[in-house]
């Protein structure tokens, strides 16, 4: 069809996204590359008065539908429309859009902004409706990720992420730090600042909280952190090592690395901190536990057969199945929250491969063209993985679909950028 | 009744301030009580952990046992490293070590956590087969996160790949 291959042809075109937008994009910093094999085609207009608002409403909407891999953006620059306009439908899907979003934000007296939007079909001229949100400056980018959200929701029947966070660490002249941003890697504020090493950043299912791992008493201990009050509680300090947190699905339990009874093995402790209960009791490494999605089995990395590989176990212990057969390094899983796929990193001919397992089959795909992949995280929607990888000498991070079609290099802070884990859907 | 869910989800978010209203009510009104100065919903606060670098001395010489790539035997040309810090743990029983693992950079943050860990517990065994008591041990593990060298040549690599007796 005309419109897909126009669109194809202009994503096809790697780095920068060159898009009519670009001013705005500049400055988002978002490189999303790759061809997807259905995209839904949808012109997003300026809204009315985001030039003269802090955030560029529209702009962040188009970044965040295309970074999904299942949105192709549409010319839509120099429309002067918004939310109580009757758009030229015709003319719309002239330009190849079957969907056009547009808006407003306005300044409100007690310095809030009013920002509007409405969603059109324009294939059917249908209104698909809108929402408004009255917000401080602080949560312009939020209202933005909740259209994104809305409009997601609407044209694929799935939940949109856009709104949902991620946390990373940094490393940058000798400081360690644990950020919160938005899903798309902007936005960030830190939760912990350190001299001394932070790793493993877990989120629990309420959204509200990060497990981490902190070497500030100079070990490892695991910490769970109330993001939006700074509390935290220590929840493992035994004798040695303390690491490797896993949120159970119900929030009740992790599961974590100790080595207080000699070697590196897996125990649950309630989140509350506590006793905790020994899962495995051998010589090997046991470690990095993944919940699968039902809670019911742990996924966890054991060189119980001579090299890493990822095992499967019942949540309470007992014998493990092996998962992974190819290759002799396979490390970092992460299962998605539908239960469906399996992400880790395995080292081939000594580079570090993201591979993507349908469980049902066992068939793996290794998914990126770089080599120094870690830590893959997904979406709460389960379409997404978020990764660390090094491109052109830099640490960055990077999300992609699943197939490994739509990839998009993340907005982060400053330095070395590492151990991405994304947040669940906010919770009402 | 998606709206409807919708724009609950968007009123719990926004807590604090004007809840999504469908456009096909009324418009905005500026309200009593929420003012511009009212903070943003997803705020984060910071915590700052600052780590005291207590040092105690340990024996002269070197605490620092080197390991082969993928290793964790204590090699015989460190048995002098061992025997002199199991010398002076025995001569006061009130001194304390912790014994750090670490490893190169090649492979996953936690999997080399548990490596590290593995040279670590290997120098402490060492350390009580020369009767230093367990009690003024602790083996822990810094996996990757505290290269001395920068490099990712195999010199660099080799220079990481160590566990240090720290006495504190």
């Amino acid at each position: 069809m005309n419109r897909k291959t126009n669109g194809s042809r202009r994503l096809l075109l790697a780095g920068l996204l060159a898009a009519p937008l670009a001013p705005a994009f500049a400055q988002f910093r978002v490189e999303v590359s790759g061809v997807g094999m259905t995209q839904l085609p949808i012109a997003i207009a300026p809204f009315r008065g985001e030039a003269q608002s802090p955030q560029k409403i529209s702009a962040i909407v188009q970044a965040d539908l295309e970074r999904s891999g299942q949105f192709r953006g549409v010319d839509a620059s120099g429309a002067a429309l918004d939310e109580t306009s009757h758009p030229d439908m015709a003319a719309w899907r002239q330009k190849g859009a079957d969907s056009l979003a547009v808006g407003s934000v306005t300044l409100l007296a007690d310095g809030r902004f009013d920002v509007r939007f409405r969603l059109w079909d324009a294939v059917r001229g249908q209104d698909l409706g809108g929402q408004s949100y009255a917000v401080v400056a602080g949560d312009l980018r939020l209202a933005a990720h909740r259209i994104a959200d809305y409009i997601y929701q609407k044209l694929t029947g799935e939940r949109g992420v856009f709104s949902t966070r991620i946390a990373y660490i940094t490393k940058s002249g000798g400081r360690y730090t644990l950020w919160v941003a938005d899903s798309d890697g902007e936005n960030a504020q830190a939760a912990l600042a350190s001299s001394e090493p932070i790793i493993s950043p877990a989120w629990a299912p309420n959204g509200r909280e990060l497990a981490y791992v902190s070497f500030e008493s100079r070990k490892p201990v695991v910490y769970v952190q109330d993001i939006s009050t700074g509390k935290r509680r220590l929840i493992a300090n035994f004798r040695g090592s303390n690491s490797a947190p896993a949120w159970a699905p119900d929030g009740r339990t992790l599961a974590v690395t100790l080595s207080r009874d000699g070697g590196s093995q897996l125990y649950t402790i309630s989140s509350n901190g506590g006793q905790p209960h020994q899962l495995t009791k051998n010589a090997s490494i046991d470690t990095e536990p993944a919940y699968s999605a039902d809670g019911q089995s742990i996924y966890f990395v054991s060189d119980r057969g001579g090299a890493p590989q990822i095992y499967r176990m019942a949540n309470s212990g007992g014998p493990a199945t092996r998962v992974t057969f190819v290759g002799d390094y396979n490390v970092s899983p992460a299962i998605s929250p539908d239960g469906r796929w399996l992400a880790y990193t395995s080292r081939v001919s000594g580079a570090f491969k993201l591979q993507v397992m349908e469980l049902t089959s066992g068939n793996v795909n290794s998914i990126t063209d770089t080599s120094a992949d870690e830590h893959p995280s997904f979406a709460p929607n389960s379409r997404l993985i978020i990764y660390a990888t090094r491109q052109q000498g830099r640490n960055v991070l990077m999300t992609t679909t699943l197939d490994g079609k739509i990839k998009a290099r993340l907005a982060g802070q400053g330095g070395d950028i590492q151990q991405p884990s994304w947040g669940p859907f906010q919770k009402q | 009744m998606k709206r409807i869910l919708l724009a609950f989800a968007v009123v719990a978010l926004m807590a604090g301030c004007s809840s999504g209203v469908n456009l096909q009510k009324a418009p905005v009104d500026n309200q009593s009580g929420s003012t511009s100065t009212q903070g943003a919903t997803s705020a984060v606060a910071p915590v700052n952990a600052n780590s005291s670098d207590q040092n105690a001395a340990g024996p002269a010489g070197s605490h620092v046992v080197y390991f082969d790539f993928d290793k964790y035997i204590v090699k015989p040309e460190y048995q002098g490293v061992i025997e002199s810090n199991a010398d002076f743990l025995k001569a006061d029983k009130a001194r304390h070590a912790v014994i750090e693992g670490n490893t190169d950079d090649v492979g996953s943050a936690e999997y080399n956590l548990a490596l590290g860990q593995r040279r670590s517990e290997a120098v402490l065994k060492a350390l009580e087969l020369l009767g230093v008591g367990d009690s003024q041990l602790e083996a822990i593990s810094y996996g990757k996160e505290k290269p001395v060298a920068l490099g990712d040549d195999p010199a660099s690599r080799a220079k990481n790949r160590r566990a240090v007796i720290d006495y504190r």
